[in-house]
């Protein structure tokens, strides 16, 4: 590894691991990245897991790895760090964009009352389960365009 | 309070109240994860799975305590997979069979009234992992009573059957819900310690919940029953050994594999 790699670098990388459940939406929007520290040619990268059970923090670790290792850098250790425990409120303004582009509805922020739909934009939305098709999701239906989405639930 | 603060019988005491979360936590998630493809249609098929991979991370961050504060070299899945029944610390409630669905959401409702209040209880622990891994695992069991209480109001406002089976499940469990509470001289030394809450606090407000939805719901109370115990001193029915045998066997019959 060249002498001229950074945190920032590194963390302009990192933006090319996606969580694999939603594949548009980078960890660092998600807010489970935390710190990235370059030390004598080691990354230290800190994560956050969302879930308790999720299984997708495994594969998000394996990413880690082989993103950094195209740019070469083969010395990589991650640590799962259990504070501060991760919210849905840690997901940035692009990472809820790119949620609702990719056709799930954001987590309420405190205090909303409404889900939209992703589709139609309409707020007349029902609940139909409580789970998804993965932890962080629950399935809707709109009562305006009548198609069923899916809702990334809040933790918090 | 961190690891390195905490004195050896602390540690020990610590370490045996975090496999009686984890065993429970476990043993609830493996009854869980048996209704895979029989749930009663594919929305409760995919939500009562979802309760138990929710449940058996909460398992593995409780197991991730005890061997954070273990003198050998402990791992979580060595602590699933290679104790025996009579090692495990979970009370007798967590271990039935899975039984209709009546009888699994009505236990799953007792046990997720159980864990908001002890989670909640737990977040103040003077122990900041332990606190952390409460707090995180109680957000997701809001989630898990959220549905099991409306299932129970459901099924009690539902048909005759419906209600016949609720009600053949609370005769069945009632008296295997005491030993949720009991506490053992390890657990009264953490308690003086201010690490665990005072379970006679958890049954108080538990019970207050329960009774009332129980009540709403015109089911009744059994009069009288056998009062399960033994749990926290490892004396299981032999419903736990089945489980286990059935849960363990891969990393058993092939130690060490990784796929």
């Amino acid at each position: 590894m060249s002498q001229a790699v950074t945190t920032e670098q590194v963390r302009h990388w990192l933006e090319a691991v996606k969580d694999p459940e939603i594949p548009v939406i980078s960890i660092a929007d998600l807010g489970i990245l935390q710190g990235v520290r370059v030390d004598d040619g080691e990354v230290e990268v800190d994560i956050i897991p969302t879930y308790s059970g999720c299984p997708a923090m495994y594969v998000i670790q394996q990413d880690i790895k082989s993103v950094l290792a195209k740019h070469d850098i083969e010395s990589v250790r991650i640590q799962l760090l259990n504070d501060p425990i991760w919210t849905t409120d840690m997901i940035s303004e692009a990472g809820r964009a790119a949620m609702s582009a990719y056709g799930i509805a954001p987590p309420q922020k405190a205090g909303e009352k409404d889900i939209a739909c992703p589709q139609c934009g309409s707020v007349d939305t029902r609940l139909i389960s409580q789970f998804g098709s993965t932890a962080c999701k629950a399935m809707y239906r709109c009562e305006s365009c009548l198609e069923p989405f899916d809702y990334f639930k809040c933790h918090a | 309070m961190t690891n390195t603060t905490l004195q050896t019988e602390t540690k020990q005491q610590l370490h045996g109240y975090f496999l009686r979360l984890a065993d429970s936590s476990l043993t609830m998630g493996q009854r869980l994860a048996e209704w895979c493809g029989h749930g009663p249609y594919l929305e409760e098929d995919v939500a009562l799975t979802n309760v138990a991979l929710d449940t058996i991370g909460h398992a593995q961050m409780f197991y991730q305590l005890a061997a954070d504060l273990a003198t050998n070299d402990q791992n979580p899945d060595d602590l699933a997979f290679l104790r025996d029944a009579h090692d495990y610390r979970n009370p007798l409630i967590t271990e039935l069979p899975r039984g209709d669905f009546a009888f699994t959401t009505l236990k799953q409702y007792f046990i997720d009234v159980f864990n908001l209040n002890l989670y909640a209880a737990l977040s103040q622990s003077a122990y900041q992992p332990l606190a952390l891994a409460a707090k995180k695992a109680r957000m997701e069991v809001k989630y898990h009573e959220d549905r099991s209480e409306a299932w129970i109001r459901r099924l009690a406002l539902s048909t005759p059957e419906a209600k016949e089976r609720l009600q053949k499940a609370l005769d069945d469990l009632w008296f295997y819900t005491p030993e949720l509470f009991e506490m053992d001289a390890g657990m009264n030394a953490l308690l003086s310690a201010q690490l665990v809450p005072d379970y006679a606090d958890i049954e108080a407000s538990w019970r207050q919940t329960v009774e009332a939805k129980l009540s709403e719901c015109k089911l009744n109370l059994p009069e009288s029953g056998w009062v399960a115990t033994g749990g926290l001193q490892g004396e299981h029915s032999e419903h736990l050994g089945y489980l286990l045998a059935e849960m363990q066997f891969l990393p058993r019959a092939y130690p060490g594999s990784e796929w």
